[in-house]
């Protein structure tokens, strides 16, 4: 699957009263390491297709998604279990470091 | 089996997969951290012939998105092992195995470290090796930045326009960096230039609260208040991974000339981690083209 694109509305039903594990990058378009991060979260989309939801907000789109989850610096990936949130990275990190914090909250 | 698999996504690898697959070759790209390498860390790129100025990313992006058009493969995954001698290359990452005709190895070149106490442990906070990542963190903060060539002195330039203060610490008594940019620095009221020093220890307690300078002349030492320390003295090559088969210069550089050959028949070398005079975007460019020919003209002898 590839990743989702969530407005707020999408947010609420998917991912926070949504079932398993989601992953959430907190963007924005003006932001040069968010667009790094890009294709690895499109790729990870891809192998995690129907294990885990990979998605991202717009910051400046869903201004209070990000307020609501207190979103200060971009990159914020936050992972969400159940609904709730189990763990945040800040700043863009490779792949590998993504990976190892899914096994820690799967 | 591919034909060519490329390691590393900076500017010579990207290049590399984009001359690789206009050549009509199946290309794979494998890469452990980020798309662009190191110029996606540099906040304005200003040499690139035909370009008068493009930040780091727009022309990382660019590069990237020109050859994923292209239909290369980039995964983002770190080499784990290689097995480059004989007719088919095999690349095993975190994920997988892959075989290829040719490999590119253009997996660049790390940031030297500074081997002083408190490096190590401040490392990652207030220790950086990246301006353009973590400048922003230090927002109004007095910063140290080492080094004198022209990554320091753009770094030293950037952070300046974030930084209350900047103290730019170079080992000599004049800068190897370009003209241009060191006129930029001290035409900058809140850079001040610590000529002949050297950190001998970074310090703080969570995090970084200051640096301790000796001066290597008269061996005297003084405390610089600051919350960062940049690192930029320069490159090491990070080629151990492939082992003795990978003919190696006396600094770890990879052997070959302007052809981009390495000793072993079907692996190339492009980019930063070549023994060449001069590392730079362009040159890293040339090479990538230069390697991917070469390959070409490998795969057809075949």
């Amino acid at each position: 699957m590839s990743t989702v694109h969530f407005d707020k509305a999408g947010f609420e039903s998917q991912v926070e009263q949504g079932k398993g594990v989601a992953l959430v990058d907190f963007w924005a378009t003006w932001c040069g390491p968010c667009r790094m991060m890009g294709p690895i979260i499109d790729q990870m989309a891809d192998e995690l297709d129907g294990q885990v939801l990979v998605g991202k907000v717009d910051v400046d789109q869903e201004g209070d998604l990000a307020a609501k989850y207190g979103v200060m610096s971009i990159p914020t990936l936050v992972f969400f279990k159940d609904g709730q949130e189990v763990k945040r990275l800040v700043g863009a990190v490779p792949k590998g470091t993504l990976e190892s914090a899914l096994e820690e909250v799967k | 089996m591919l034909d060519m698999i490329v390691i590393g996504a900076g500017t010579a690898g990207l290049t590399a997969a984009l001359y690789g697959r206009r050549a009509g070759l199946q290309v794979l790209v494998l890469e452990s951290g980020f798309y662009g390498g190191q110029i996606a860390n540099t906040p304005e790129v200003e040499n690139y012939p035909a370009i008068p100025r493009i930040s780091g990313v727009d022309f990382s992006q660019a590069l990237y998105d020109q050859v994923a058009a292209l239909g290369a493969e980039v995964k983002f995954e770190g080499v784990t092992a290689a097995s480059l001698e004989g007719g088919v290359k095999t690349v095993t990452t975190s994920r997988q195995t892959y075989e290829a005709k040719t490999v590119v190895l253009a997996n660049g070149a790390q940031r030297r470290k500074l081997g002083c106490p408190g490096e190590e442990e401040f490392s990652g906070r207030g220790v950086s090796y990246c301006a353009t990542c973590d400048g922003a963190f230090f927002r109004g903060k007095e910063v140290a930045i080492v080094g004198g060539g022209n990554t320091a002195l753009e770094d030293a330039i950037y952070l300046a326009g974030l930084c209350s203060k900047v103290y730019l610490v170079h080992r000599r008594d004049a800068f190897r960096g370009n003209d241009i940019l060191v006129k930029a620095v001290q035409s900058r009221e809140n850079i001040q230039i610590c000529w002949n020093a050297v950190p001998a220890a970074i310090t703080g307690d969570k995090a970084v609260t200051g640096c301790r300078l000796r001066d290597t002349v008269t061996g005297e030492e003084r405390e610089l208040a600051v919350s960062a320390v940049f690192v930029a003295i320069g490159l090491v090559p990070d080629n151990a991974i492939w082992g003795d088969a990978v003919q190696l210069d006396p600094s770890g550089y990879i052997q070959a000339g302007e052809d981009c050959r390495t000793n072993l028949p079907g692996v190339f070398v492009a980019g930063d981690t070549r023994t060449k005079p001069l590392r730079q975007l362009v040159t890293a460019a040339a090479d990538g083209a230069v390697a991917a020919f070469e390959a070409g003209n490998y795969l057809a002898s075949l």
